[in-house]
């Protein structure tokens, strides 16, 4: 398939960039996303000219290091992340306009590729559990309800990509954070920074320039892992009872 | 299972600072006070119905506004413990919307160069919706409270004769739907969202939820503007 990309191009983080048009021929519907950009990179590369920056890692799907806003959807038109997005999502002739994540947390570098230390220092501010290092602990020490275990892994499925950030109209970093607070509070293990982690990673969240959020939900439709919205809900409770319990002290 | 856990020696700050300098906290503030305002608009609809058995019952009304509470209260008293408890919501509301709403500003200053429809209307006319509403409280309270920019004669206790007033004119019918309208979107957002800021959403109680954002949306958006299209109809004169 032929197609024209419209690619957003940055030298640096002082620079402006702008949108610069592109024709990529011989795309297969087989290839991903990122292959495809790997081809047009390639042509660049031969004619001299400076290949477009993106980010990737493990091109499967479990790393979060890809990003792109694809037509507007943060990792594309398909819910997964834009490692695994194929070329058979698009169609012959299409346009495909390519835009780094957008948010003042998560400043530009260079072209699509931005810098998500945030998220970085909103973990290392409570996303933690404190356990002795050393043999692993006997399995069946801790009992650990299934549907709590399930709840865990639900939202430990987060991949930190940042795409609920890049969707979000405020720049919210809230589901990415209750993701990681829902993840550690329901746990047994997370029992003893229930309060601080959540209260701490709040406030690292809201200290790095994050948006708040107004619930409009564009986080969970883009997410490539499913965090569902509630994960907000219950990690707004879990601040109430931390705030409360704190406050007694 | 014993752990090493660094001990914290640094205080945390009081809780009414916590909340206010958190973006979650501050958004409490909203839900909070968004529902004490939305449970004094239930009963302030229900007692402009009152208008539909004639200006006897309504003014009647109005005076057992002023004299609720007695003899524990002395006159008028309830009625400014109310207005007290509305002016301190609203102006709560208003002051942490406008906050928050510069913050998300701030935290998003590039927009995508493609762009797509985002959100529900009523999810994204909160602003806009608050501003409308904010503006009217403060026409309504010139126009039926104290009767400054009111279009007819005002006179203070004839509650009835006031309201015929202002809806025998199109502007105050217009500014009175309009408000109404953007009152029924809010309260559709709001109430919804309200619930998942205090912790109380999740997956099974989703529908009921958004069912009751829906009902009270709509009735109470059809239950005020009854009471101009009432007048407007001749229904009430
Ligand atoms: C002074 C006029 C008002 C302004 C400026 C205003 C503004 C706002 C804004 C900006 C939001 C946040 C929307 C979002 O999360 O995207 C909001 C939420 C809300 N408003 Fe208002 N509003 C006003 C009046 C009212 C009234 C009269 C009610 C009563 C029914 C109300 C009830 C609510 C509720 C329940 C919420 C949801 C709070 C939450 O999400 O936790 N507001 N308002
Ligand atoms: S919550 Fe979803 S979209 Fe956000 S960082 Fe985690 S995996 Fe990515
Ligand atoms: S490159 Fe690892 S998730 Fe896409």
């Amino acid at each position: 398939m032929k197609l024209t990309l419209r690619v957003w191009r940055q030298k640096n983080a002082d620079e402006p960039g702008a949108m610069s048009t592109y024709q990529v021929d011989d795309i297969s519907q087989d290839m991903s996303f990122l292959e495809m950009l790997d081809t047009l990179n390639e042509e660049l590369t031969l004619k001299g000219e400076d290949p477009v920056a993106f980010d990737h890692d493990c091109r499967e799907g479990i790393c979060g290091a890809c990003s792109l806003v694809i037509n507007g959807d943060a990792h594309g038109p398909e819910r997964t992340t834009t490692c695994q997005l194929h070329m058979r999502s698009f169609s012959d002739g299409d346009t495909i306009d390519i835009e780094p994540w957008r948010a003042s947390a998560f400043p530009v570098i260079k072209d699509l590729v931005v810098d998500r230390t945030a998220f970085d220092r909103v973990i290392q501010s409570g996303g933690y559990i404190s356990a002795p290092t050393g043999t692993a602990p006997e399995a069946h020490a801790t009992p650990v309800p299934k549907p709590d275990a399930d709840y865990a892994f639900e939202n430990a499925e987060c991949i930190g990509c940042g795409a609920c950030v890049a969707a979000c109209p405020n720049g919210s970093a809230m589901l990415f954070t209750a993701a990681k607070v829902s993840h550690l509070n329901v746990l047994p293990q997370g029992a003893p920074e229930r309060e601080s982690r959540v209260l701490d990673m709040v406030a690292t969240m809201d200290a790095e320039g994050f948006g708040g959020c107004t619930l409009a939900g564009e986080c969970a439709t883009a997410c490539p892992k499913g965090i569902p919205l509630f994960s907000i809900t219950n990690m707004n409770k879990e601040w109430l009872r931390a705030t409360r319990k704190s406050g007694k002290r | 299972m014993l752990m090493a856990l660094a001990t914290r020696t640094d205080r945390r700050p009081s809780t009414i600072r916590t909340l206010w300098d958190s973006s979650v906290g501050k958004k409490t503030v909203m839900a909070v006070t968004g529902l004490i305002m939305l449970g004094y608009l239930v009963a302030h609809m229900a007692g402009n119905l009152k208008i539909f058995f004639g200006p006897g019952d309504f003014n009647g009304y109005a005076h057992w506004l002023r004299t609720m509470g007695e003899p524990v209260l002395h006159y008028e008293w309830a009625l400014w413990i109310v207005r007290f408890v509305l002016l301190a919501a609203v102006i709560l509301h208003a002051v942490s919307a406008a906050q928050l709403s510069r913050r998300d500003i701030k935290a998003r200053p590039v927009k995508y160069v493609h762009k797509r429809p985002r959100a529900s209307y009523a999810t994204r006319t909160m602003r806009w919706g608050g501003i409308i509403l904010a503006l009217f409280i403060v026409w309504h309270i010139l126009d039926l409270t104290t009767g400054t920019v009111h279009a007819g004669d005002f006179q203070h206790g004839q509650a009835y004769q006031n309201v015929v007033g202002t809806f025998s004119t199109w502007y105050g019918n217009t500014i009175y739907i309009v408000a109404m309208v953007a009152l029924g979107l809010h309260i559709q957002h709001g109430f919804w969202s309200a619930a998942q800021t205090l912790g109380a959403g999740s997956r099974n109680r989703d529908r009921l939820l958004k069912t009751v954002a829906n009902v009270l949306a709509l009735v109470l958006t059809l239950g005020f503007i009854a009471v101009p299209v009432a007048v407007m109809t001749g229904l009430v004169s």
